[in-house]
């Protein structure tokens, strides 16, 4: 796969047609029907959770939130492969990744509500919390890569950026770094068209991204991260590639952000319904679905029966987390060091103290 | 048992020590490994712990640093080298943005337990960006602690106290004293605890506080202060946060003087906030202004310029007169 689809050819990896019908057999993956299924699950379980938050950030019951609306099938195929002692390093547009992973709806909801508490994920192991900053997670995938090698460990580490993130130097010194110590590490790049408003040509002169592979000696691989086999077939092989100790692979996946970059912002100044009506014909849900359903795996009836639980089940998730206990004055306090220091036990002294007097005084 | 060591060797020491009885300790930075390091701090260690456990990395101190948080949120004890500090500034958005907060971000899931060291300050005849003294930058910021050693000895226990931390440590080494300082110190493993400074002198009309390569330049100026009847006390910081206000202010509290010693710029600098920790917490045992004598509020100078800059024992000298005489 790697050869034929080397970068330089300039051919995108592509196995599913817009309308669900198998293009290109050769490299279809080995994958199960129930594995089909419970992607196809999987990616329309994050979407209805993705358009129920954004409802209801509109509602004002919740801060801000990166929706993921068309790029499921990335997460979705990374979800699949991923195993509980993998690493899942994350930028903040993967919810599939994270569900996977084990984070439950209820902690990124609490995250963004504005709690800290959201970024312990109590049942995902080896998941970093999100990366706000842009591309600096990625040297911490490169970090973790030296660790599995230094200890001989069976792990792989996955971690996300997008089509702005690889503009950071960030982005160069994790893949460096990376190749170098060979570490296993899978570069996932999701190229949505667009960093916040930013169209893609304005980021960057390279002929893309899985192109710049090139420059660290690892293998690289633009995918249609709209197609959810092309996906899978690429994140198994470089997930076994890596697993063996052959280093990091760079996976650009080719996507659309059909949704806002956060729910602050909005994409008609910057983008075209033409646009985006193009990109509708290239939906990934739309895609698997077609698939399914052509197979006779799948039907219409089933899947209202599912949003239906979905639904219900989000919005369950999402009343306890709006029911979170309020932040303690410790907590603001305890998890700076090890151990709190003198200085700050004295600045919570003296903030407790006004406290008291506010209680008796006001 | 005892050998004489320079600041440089006492460091190599520490790690030495380190290394051999703990496995999650990695070692390196630019040139750190086969070479030692530009000031061969490191030199021998690698040849004795391999190249898995210490090693040259890529020239980029933001990947140096962003990869150590992956490499401690996995369990290992990374130890890295900005090669100088004033080289350490690609490395902030990764020490500010995740070094510093991984452990208040993840609600104590996941720490980032480091040592990151650097040769700074000025006074070694360097050309630009070779001469900062930017503790007061680090020391804002929450979730570091930053610890500046003074001796060969403090050097060596500090260093084991970071190493033994589950907190990232910014390790600031003054380089000019890297080898002008030689000194008997223990070879067997000892600690001194971050976030204590220490009383070095006691005096009873004035303190002074000071740190890294400026206490050498107190203890002169208080032997020209002796001279004029003038009796200092000298509080070596050692660790510049968190900052010990109990030692400090109990000095205060005596002699009624404070004066704060740094070669880091004077405006919002260490000097400004033990100025304010003398008037909240001794301020009717004061008999003078809280008085700072630190760098002026430039760029340090090129060599030829630097004599203006750097703080001497006459100009130290000079502000306890003034103080005392207040």
């Amino acid at each position: 796969m790697f050869k034929e689809y080397e970068p330089i050819n300039k051919k995108m990896f592509q196995l599913m047609d817009n309308e669900g019908k198998i293009i290109n057999k050769k490299f279809m993956p080995e994958i199960s029907t129930e594995k089909i299924l419970k992607a196809y699950k999987d990616m329309l379980f994050a979407r209805t959770a993705d358009q129920m938050i954004v409802s209801y950030q509109r509602q004002g019951r919740i801060f801000t939130y990166p929706p993921n609306y068309g790029q499921e099938a990335i997460s979705g195929a990374v979800g699949q492969i991923m195993r509980k002692e993998d690493w899942l390093v994350p930028a903040f547009r993967e919810m599939g990744a994270y569900l996977a992973k084990g984070a439950s709806l209820k902690e990124l909801f609490l995250y963004f509500m504005g709690y800290e508490d959201g970024l312990n994920f109590k049942n995902a192991e080896n998941f970093l919390p999100f990366a706000v900053p842009i591309a600096s997670q990625l040297l911490h995938a490169s970090g973790i890569g030296y660790e599995i090698n230094y200890r001989k460990k069976d792990q792989v580490v996955f971690t996300f950026v997008g089509d702005g993130g690889t503009s950071e130097g960030d982005f160069h010194e994790a893949l460096n770094f990376a190749g170098v110590w060979k570490a296993p590490v899978i570069f996932i790049v999701q190229n949505n068209q667009y960093g916040i408003s930013t169209p893609f040509e304005l980021q960057t002169a390279s002929d893309g991204i899985a192109i710049k592979s090139y420059a660290y000696g690892i293998k690289g691989i633009q995918v249609d991260g709209n197609d959810f086999f092309a996906m899978y077939a690429a994140v198994q092989k470089s997930f076994e590639y890596a697993k063996e100790g052959n280093g990091p692979v760079l996976i650009e996946a080719i996507t659309y952000r059909k949704g806002a970059h956060t729910t602050s912002d909005d994409p008609s100044k910057y983008r075209t319904k033409e646009e985006e009506e193009a990109w509708d014909e290239k939906d990934p849900l739309k895609r698997l679905k077609a698939y399914l359903i052509s197979n006779k795996l799948y039907s219409e009836k089933e899947e209202e029966k599912l949003l239906e639980g979905y639904k219900k089940q989000i919005d369950k998730e999402f009343v306890e987390a709006e029911n979170y206990a309020a932040v303690s004055l410790e907590d603001v306090f305890k998890f700076n060091y090890a151990e709190m220091p003198d200085d700050l036990k004295h600045q919570k002294v003296e903030y407790e103290n006004f406290l008291k007097w506010k209680e008796a005084r006001m | 048992m005892k050998k004489v060591m320079n600041m440089v060797n006492a460091i190599n020491d520490a790690l030495d020590i380190k290394l051999a009885e703990d496995d999650r300790i990695i070692v390196y930075g630019e040139d750190v490994g086969l070479e030692g390091g530009v000031f061969r701090l490191t030199e021998g260690l690698q040849k004795k712990y391999g190249v898995e456990r210490v090693f040259d990395s890529p020239l980029a101190e933001s990947g140096i640093a962003g990869t150590a948080v992956g490499m401690a949120v996995a369990g290992l004890k990374p130890v890295i080298e900005m090669q100088f500090s004033g080289f350490a500034n690609p490395a902030f958005n990764q020490v500010v943005s995740h070094v510093a907060r991984m452990r208040n971000r993840s609600r104590g899931k996941y720490t980032t337990g480091m040592v990151i060291r650097m040769p700074y300050g000025g006074g070694i005849n360097a050309l630009e960006h070779h001469s900062e003294s930017l503790e007061a930058v680090w020391a804002h910021i929450p979730g570091l602690k930053v610890v500046i050693p003074s001796t060969p000895h403090d050097a060596k226990g500090l260093m084991i106290s970071a190493l033994e931390s589950e907190d990232p440590i910014w390790f600031m080494e003054p380089k000019r004293i890297y080898r002008a300082i030689k000194q008997e110190v223990d070879t067997e493993k000892f600690s001194i605890p971050i976030g204590k400074a220490k009383v070095i002198q006691e005096g009873s009309d004035i303190t002074i506080v000071a740190y890294g390569a400026m206490i050498r330049e107190v203890q002169k100026a208080s032997v020209l202060a002796k001279k004029e009847g003038i009796s200092v006390e000298i509080i070596d910081l050692r660790t510049i946060y968190p900052i010990d206000r109990e030692t400090i202010a109990q000095s205060i509290k005596k002699t009624g003087r404070i004066i704060t010693v740094h070669e880091a710029i004077k405006t919002f600098g260490v000097g400004a906030e033990i100025s304010a920790l003398a008037m909240e917490e001794a301020f009717l045992h004061l008999e003078a202004p809280p008085k700072r004598v630190a760098g002026f509020d430039v760029i340090v100078p090129y060599p030829k310029g630097e004599g203006h800059f750097m703080i001497s024992p006459e100009k130290i000298f000079y502000e306890i007169l003034r103080t005392v005489k207040y």
